[in-house]
């Protein structure tokens, strides 16, 4: 094991045994006051691992001393794409996590939130590591569970509701995953991503076409991460569990765990383990166009702050299923375009990172302005800009870039997946997304009018600016807006192209068993 | 036997299904969860079976353990496939955790609204 290669398995258990850690250090009383520290410290290192991996080429690594021939160990994946998720996850934690050192004051047991945010942040790295499914569907259920908490952690009836019915809907999802995983193993008698992708190979007709039992596979894979992604028909959790959470958990389930748990699971299964083909390709650009188009209808109407920005997750989300919808279907077929799958592609991860970015800095900004103006509601806030010129500041970067406005970064990315749509053949869903981006910026507009500018209503007369460290995080994230519109050539070199190209490998692209 | 057995593991997914999404009682969907878990659980455990055809006529379910003088063929023609119910204990646990903050929440939600009729508990819109 080389030392990079050594680094791997870290971030899964560093975090995990530091959950674990700050569980014991609360009961113990002189290092009780230092949990939330050792909670950010170990996800700031996680970040730093996680950066220093990037350069390196990883291959797959097996837990347990056993060899890559025998196909039984675990099987660890540090590819591209999972580094690039890797760095997504951890910044946005580490965000929320210096943005929450002020916020939770008005929390009580802060430590709890602590443990089971670093147990999120555990369960999504290992998630996006994870080189088998049954491991995938496992850290899928460790994240929702511990976002499930989260969720309730208020314990006000509105969170108490919101946290059953998305557990609930949840646990559907997850039991759906685990169905297709079993029929994937009856199949192939394989677990291994690779392993199964080249059994499903076989397994295919004549003629390219898939045989009745994996298409039922599929779809109870693809159903139940749909839920977990919040795709519609699947979004009726979303905007009442998202909004009930406390800021930066609303930030980290809208800007990573609908992204880990759902996308990106949806991206690998579909792409690298069934293998791109056509009726995968066309439920993915089906779910897509549809979440795009109804989760922007949703939100315009919304005048609850939070809530709004929950249904623009979902919409959100829908370009980056319907832009890897296209991938796959000029990639299945007789000639691959695999030069406008690269275009397609390079605009679904590079507007995951970017929603990632802002979709965040968004919540965290509701989070201070509603710790000052004591209301979530648009139209009771006001003038907020010349009272919390911080937070102001960023969340009209974060609303900008959302609303696609150059030079943000929200901007090139719903370029590049609109040129790619044109050029995959679809004018019309092309159309159809610069009209969702436009209604979004409509949307937004909104936010600005009502929440930023004006005259100060009563609750919003006496706000001041966020305390330090929750302006801290709101600027990094805010920075990073800014700069990874016009830095998108070096992002697009180090992480959006070899991931694209880990998807475009397809079900080759994940070879466990033989070295 | 063969496929009727699915067909029954298929009738308690949808028994659970329906539960989870017609039911308005807290404890009732609660339940639903659980017969869903164990629908999937079932069905894991009938992937790993297997079945030989001998004289007495069809024998299997042996535990894979290797008796002395048998060849390791002749275990994987009989045993049963020790993978699945590896996989069906993390389940079983994974679904003990998800069942245990359920009844928490539920109990919460009682203590919030006095009640476990969910017609009741819909402060949220929809």
């Amino acid at each position: 094991m080389t030392p990079m290669e050594a680094i791997v398995p870290l971030l899964v258990a560093l975090p995990l045994l530091t959950a674990a850690g700050i569980v014991a250090m609360a009961h113990v009383r002189p290092l009780a006051k230092f949990t939330s520290g050792v909670a950010v410290g170990v996800v700031a290192v996680n970040l730093v691992l996680s950066l220093v991996l990037l350069p390196a080429r990883v291959g797959p690594i097996y837990i347990g001393g056993w060899s890559a021939a025998s196909t039984l160990g675990i099987q660890i994946n540090c590819d591209a794409l999972a580094k690039l998720m890797l760095i997504t996850v951890n910044l946005v934690a580490l965000a929320s996590l210096v943005f929450s050192l002020s916020y939770m004051r008005q929390f009580t047991k802060v430590w709890m939130f602590m443990s089971l945010l670093v147990f999120m942040v555990a369960a999504m790295n290992a998630l996006v590591l994870a080189g088998d499914l049954f491991n995938l569907f496992v850290f899928l259920e460790v994240a929702a569970i511990a976002s499930y908490a989260l969720v309730a952690f208020g314990c006000e009836a509105e969170e108490l509701e919101a946290a059953f019915k998305y557990l609930v809907l949840g646990t559907v999802g997850s039991t759906l995953i685990l169905l297709g995983v079993g029929i994937l193993y009856s199949l192939t008698g394989q677990l291994n991503m690779g392993l199964v992708a080249a059994g499903l190979r076989k397994l295919t007709l004549a003629g390219g076409k898939v045989g009745p039992a994996p298409l039922l596979a599929a779809a109870c894979l693809i159903g139940g991460l749909a839920l977990k992604a919040a795709m519609v028909p699947f979004h009726a959790w979303l905007p009442d569990a998202h909004p009930s959470a406390p800021a930066p958990i609303s930030a980290m389930l809208s800007g990573v765990l609908i992204k880990a748990s759902g996308v990106y699971a949806m991206a690998r299964v579909v792409f690298n383990v069934l293998g791109p083909s056509g009726p995968y390709a066309t439920v993915l650009m089906t779910l897509g166009a549809l979440s795009m188009v109804v989760g922007v209808l949703l939100a315009v109407g919304q005048w609850d702050f939070k809530r709004l920005l929950a249904y623009h997750s979902i919409s959100q989300m829908g370009y980056v299923v319907l832009a890897l919808g296209a991938a796959a279907h000029v990639l299945s077929g007789p000639s691959p375009q695999v030069a406008v799958a690269s275009v397609c592609l390079l605009g679904a991860l590079f507007h995951l990172f970017n929603h990632a970015a802002f979709k965040s800095l968004l919540f965290l900004s509701s989070g201070a302005i509603e710790q000052q103006a004591h209301t979530r509601m648009l139209k009771e806030m006001g003038g907020l800009a010349r009272r919390m010129p911080v937070t102001g500041f960023c969340c009209r970067i974060a609303a900008l870039s959302i609303a696609g406005v150059p030079p943000f970064n929200g901007f090139f990315s719903k370029l590049i997946i609109i040129v790619g749509l044109a050029m995959a053949g679809y004018p019309v869903l092309a159309a159809l997304a610069a009209f969702v981006a436009f209604v979004t910026l409509l949307s937004f507009v909104k936010v600005q009018r009502y929440a930023l500018e004006g005259q100060p209503s009563a609750s919003a007369a006496a706000a001041h600016e966020a305390p330090f460290s929750m302006g801290l995080a709101m600027v990094v994230l805010a920075v990073i807006c800014l700069l990874a519109g016009p830095g998108m050539m070096v992002l697009r070199d180090w992480l959006f192209e070899p991931a694209g190209r880990v998807l475009m490998a397809g079900s080759a692209a994940l070879i466990g068993g033989a070295p | 036997m063969g496929i009727a057995i699915y067909l029954l593991t298929f009738a308690i997914l949808l028994a659970g299904l329906y539960a989870v999404v017609a039911k308005k009682n807290v404890v009732k969907i609660i339940v639903g969860a659980a017969i869903l878990d164990y629908a999937v659980n079932l069905f894991l455990v009938l992937i790993g079976w297997r079945t030989v055809s001998t004289a007495a006529g069809a024998e299997g379910g042996a535990a894979p353990i290797l008796a002395a003088g048998q060849s390791g063929r002749q275990l994987l023609a009989s045993a049963v496939d020790p993978l699945p119910q590896a996989l069906i204990l993390t389940s079983i646990v994974i679904a003990l955790g998800v069942t245990a903050l359920m009844v928490a929440l539920a109990l919460r939600l009682h203590e919030k609204y006095g009640t476990f009729d969910l017609e009741n508990i819909r402060r949220l819109r929809g």
